[in-house]
């Protein structure tokens, strides 16, 4: 029951990370019809947004250690330590949490220019083609990363007051051996709050009423002379931000390098398929579907039955879904079909 | 027999690829390019492409898998080597038949969904021959450090025939070791092979109709077509193509490891395809030199032999040079691969051959008409 249960748990924040990330892949195709192999790497650029956002708080002076008196010694302390003492010590601390702050413009600019400079050319593409361009955007992308930040995953810790984990099992009455780590919460609640943010938007704005018509046709939102491409653009801007912020706070679970948004883009299209292409509630539902059942495939109990059968389970589930559900999960009639 | 009987401007074209395939060492020195190591290489992915081109160029279905079929080749030529005999024949042999089993298996199942759907499920196929290589099957796969040949492994056809190796195990082809030039020639030779066989599917009844599913599928079906068979294949040829480049991977290098199986080694393929020309005869081919050429030629470079090579420039403009190409070669190749693939796609769907057909014809018109260059297609 223990291990159910904490399973569950474990499954539920991988499972938020590839929703959020479905969950943008689906607007973009749901919007503009184009297949973005490049999403994974705005989860891979929203990532190290929080990186780069540690490093300049971080920018140090060397000072020279006083507590070492035999020999020169010195250490690097932040600016920001120097000028504001215990409140810059703590908004570093805070880094990965404040780095959301200047996510937020930059992903928001990266999927504009990506939009206009790139994806606006492919809307009457082939898929293949489209496939093909976004996945050479993505290596390219990925390697400019790769030459600015090397290689090796780069450490962004949480905030030290949210770094150990709870005692969920006491809370609710479990054994006291049932732990979870704080920021795993968090980022569930983060993921489950981004969703609900994005599925607001779309239900009670304007704004969201006039894409979701555009969803559904677009010929006819056009003749009523809106400007539906201009508000698929804005689209993709969001769908940039949802998917960097995923990245910005899986950093303290997962320490970022170049290629983790290709690692996650494999699944992501994966739980899209599953969801059913262009379905934002199949998306969500197949991401933490697919996330727990990933968690619970990992089991050891499971694993002593059916060997591997964690390496393999979600694409097991895709090809078994895909075949009895041509259309996915919660798929609609007639997209995707030729 | 009629399967041999080609047009005369086939028969040119056969021989003509033949005599540049044999003659490969020879007029790639010029280039750098001509030694035995990277024209093996041009030879196995050749092949590679040209199966994958039957799939994808002719009938469209873009399958992001076949690497899976690559790597299980590898793992059953090595299987092959350390069970029956060092020689490559049926290893080869073994190779093709089993990917192409895998294929069936594989394309059975994903040719039931078509566009994206179909993309997913080979990649997710692929994706668990990866990680099963990687981590159950390892008694089978010998996991991460790779499938080798051993000294005592039983080759049980060899010591039959009383063949003796001496020094590490090496594919012998009835004792010409498959090292260097002659394990060259045989690729060589199977390459040649494999593309008189890809030309006479395009020449043929079944390459028309495969071209018309790729066209409008919904239409053949109407006209009272069945499509699967054909589709089917289409993927199990292909896979066999592919199942076979990997058995020469093996053969060349008895050492099978998982990695050639994961999925950005598909993304290469397709890569390579979409460079040369998809749907083309020599277009794949040509793409898979390209690519192994430049990865060979680029990665190779480093800061030191850049400055020798704009060493004609004067000073200021050698180091602007060298800083501005410096991050597209060595370990940034793959930048160049990533640009490379853009601007293909953006500029260029057809391919180089697509490129060059027009380039040859705007020529020939305006030999014609002598004015309007303005005018294109």
């Amino acid at each position: 029951m223990d291990a159910i249960f904490l399973q569950t748990l474990n499954g539920l924040d991988k499972g938020g990370a590839y929703a959020l990330i479905a969950l943008g892949l689906t607007l973009v195709f749901g919007t503009l019809g184009v297949v973005n192999f490049a999403h994974g790497a705005l989860f891979m650029l929203g990532a190290f947004c929080a990186v780069t956002f540690q490093k300049i708080l971080t920018l140090s002076k060397k000072v020279k250690d006083e507590s070492i008196t035999f020999f020169d010694a010195y250490k690097e302390i932040p600016y920001l330590e120097i000028w504001f003492g215990d409140t810059g010590a703590a908004i570093i601390d805070w880094a990965v949490p404040l780095s959301i702050l200047m996510a937020i413009p930059v992903m928001l600019l990266i999927g504009l220019i990506m939009e206009r400079g790139l994806i606006q050319y492919f809307y009457k593409r082939t898929h293949a083609e489209q496939i093909l361009v976004t996945f050479g955007l993505a290596i390219v992308i990925q390697e400019i990363i790769k030459s600015f930040f090397g290689a090796n995953p780069i450490p962004t810790p949480a905030p030290d007051v949210i770094a150990g984990s709870a005692n969920i099992g006491s809370w609710i009455g479990l054994s006291d051996s049932l732990v979870y780590p704080y920021w795993r919460m968090i980022y569930l609640l983060f993921a489950l709050a981004v969703i609900g943010a994005v599925f607001a938007f779309l239900q009670f704005t304007t704004f969201g009423m006039v894409v979701r018509a555009g969803m559904a046709d677009r010929e006819t939102v056009a003749l009523l002379g809106i400007n539906v491409e201009r508000r698929f653009t804005i689209v993709f801007g969001i769908a940039a931000i949802v998917a960097g912020l995923a990245g910005v706070m899986y950093t303290p679970i997962l320490p970022p390098d170049y290629h983790i948004g290709m690692d996650f883009l494999v699944l992501s299209f994966v739980v899209v398929v599953v969801g059913g292409m262009g379905s934002l509630p199949g998306a969500v539902a197949a991401g933490f579907l697919l996330g727990i059942l990933q968690s619970f495939a990992s089991m050891n109990e499971v694993k002593s039955i059916f060997p591997g059968i964690d390496q393999i389970i979600i694409y097991l589930v895709a090809v078994v879904i895909l075949l009895v559900r041509p259309r996915g999960l919660l798929g609609r009639k007639g997209v995707m079909e030729d | 027999m009629n399967f041999f009987k080609l047009s005369p401007r086939d028969a040119l074209l056969m021989v003509v690829f033949a005599a540049v395939v044999l003659l490969a060492p020879i007029w790639m020195k010029p280039f750098g390019a001509a030694y035995p190591d990277l024209l093996q290489k041009f030879a196995i992915f050749g092949l590679f492409a040209i199966g994958f081109n039957i799939l994808f160029g002719l009938t469209g279905y873009l399958s992001f898998g076949h690497a899976a079929f690559l790597g299980i080749g590898s793992y059953t030529t090595v299987w092959t080597f350390k069970l029956l005999s060092m020689n490559p024949i049926p290893a080869v042999i073994f190779g093709t038949l089993v990917a192409g089993l895998f294929a069936v298996l594989i394309g059975f199942v994903s040719l039931r969904r078509t566009g994206i759907y179909f993309s997913i499920l080979t990649l997710a196929f692929a994706q668990m021959c990866y990680n099963l290589a990687y981590s159950v099957l390892t008694p089978i796969t010998n996991g991460e450090t790779g499938l080798r040949v051993l000294r005592d492994d039983p080759m049980l056809l060899d010591k039959a025939l009383g063949v003796v190796q001496e020094g590490s195990p090496i594919g012998s082809f009835f004792g010409i070791n498959m090292r260097g030039y002659p394990a060259f020639y045989f690729c060589a030779v199977i390459l040649i092979i494999g593309f008189f066989i890809s030309l006479r599917i395009f020449r043929s009844p079944f390459g028309l109709k495969l071209r018309a599913i790729k066209s409008n599928q919904n239409r053949m079906r109407y006209t009272g077509f069945n499509t699967r068979p054909y589709l089917l294949w289409a993927f199990v040829i292909s896979g066999m193509y592919a199942g076979m480049a990997g058995s020469m991977l093996a053969v060349t290098d008895p050492l099978a490891g998982a990695e050639r199986m994961q999925w950005t080694a598909s993304g290469e393929v397709v890569l390579m395809t979409i460079l040369g020309g998809v749907g083309t005869l020599i277009g794949p081919m040509l793409g898979a030199v390209l690519i192994k050429y430049f990865e060979n030629i680029f990665s190779a470079f480093n800061e030191s032999a850049l400055h020798d090579m704009f060493s004609f420039l004067p000073s200021w403009l050698e180091t602007v040079m060298v800083t501005v190409v410096h991050p597209f070669v060595g370990e940034g190749w793959h930048l160049t691969l990533g640009s490379l693939f853009m601007v293909i796609v953006i500029f260029l769907p057809g391919g180089l051959v697509e490129g060059a057909t027009r380039l040859f014809k705007r020529r020939k018109s305006d030999g014609v008409t002598n004015k309007n260059s303005g005018s294109e297609n």
